[in-house]
């Protein structure tokens, strides 16, 4: 059972400023345990995707750090427009998570 | 049935006195009937497809992992696997990123590219067992920059690959590193 990621998606003008939090222990395979070496465990590709198409599509190793944080910027977005994140790591599992952008004034 | 107990059946309205049909009753009931047996072929073979399809679509979404470049243990060779040779030093890549990291775990990263079309970042750690560490394929709509934490082994240089206009451009920036964080 995977943990949700935390999605923020803020309009800056005609831009959604994207931070993400993901969940995930981005294992190396090579860690040492009390019980030996952890096996490798980790996120290796990620696509976002803006109102359904696909904006950034990413490759990643373990060397991207434990609860990977995030920053990715999508141009000519509106409140309200869907931004759409998945992931897939080395064992297959993978995720998606949604949120909507928001309005950045306070 | 031995034993039971009679019940009236209730009379459903076909079984009623039948009224004639139209010619349209007829033609609606067996298309009805059609219909229906159509959307059941069409909602098993629509399932289907769906299960396959939508695999296909997420794979086709994101490029497949580039295993030379991600199992490269050298610079040189994982250059070499992002066809990379020899890549042009370019002023038009910022890599903001500490001068010294007290944990190599966590180390923060943002690189933008001011390079018209760019087609992709990509961020190794020089001295990684495996410096690859991300390729980000920038799309329609997407910023080409990127905020992204590393883990880090030692003291080394992040270089950054920038694709753009199918050429490759290239730019670096140490980080001092004071407890590794390869685990």
């Amino acid at each position: 059972m995977t943990e949700a990621m935390k999605i923020r998606a803020t309009l800056q003008g005609d831009t959604a400023d994207l931070r993400v939090l993901i969940k995930h222990p981005m294992e190396t395979g090579t860690r040492k345990t009390a019980t030996g070496i952890a096996p490798a465990h980790f996120i290796q590709s990620l696509v976002v995707q803006h109102n359904g198409k696909t904006v950034f599509d990413a490759q990643w190793s373990q060397s991207v750090s434990r609860d990977p944080v995030l920053g990715l910027r999508v141009r000519g977005a509106k409140t309200g427009d869907r931004i759409s994140i998945t992931w897939v790591d080395n064992r297959g599992e993978r995720r998606t998570d949604e949120a909507v952008v928001m309005s950045g004034a306070v | 049935m031995a034993g039971g107990v009679a019940q009236a059946l209730p009379t459903s309205p076909r079984m009623a006195a039948p009224k004639p049909e139209s010619v349209s009753d007829r033609m609606n009931a067996m298309n009805r009937r059609q219909s229906l047996a159509l959307l059941a072929r069409c909602s098993a073979a629509l399932g289907a497809l769906a299960a396959g399809w939508l695999k296909p679509l997420v794979a086709l979404a994101a490029t497949p992992w580039n295993k030379n470049a991600f199992e490269a243990k050298t610079m040189a060779e994982a250059l070499k696997a992002l066809g990379a040779t020899a890549p042009a030093e370019s002023r038009d890549i910022s890599i903001t990123a500490p001068d010294i990291a007290e944990n190599g775990a966590m180390v923060q990263i943002q690189v933008v590219s001011r390079i018209p079309n760019t087609q992709s970042i990509a961020i190794l750690a020089e001295k990684n067992p495996f410096p690859l560490a991300a390729i980000f394929n920038i799309l329609p709509g997407g910023e080409p920059q990127v905020l992204l934490r590393l883990k880090m082994g030692q003291t080394s240089d992040l270089r950054v690959v920038v694709r753009a206009d199918n050429r490759h451009f290239t730019a670096a920036r140490e980080v001092k590193i004071t407890i590794g964080g390869c685990g």
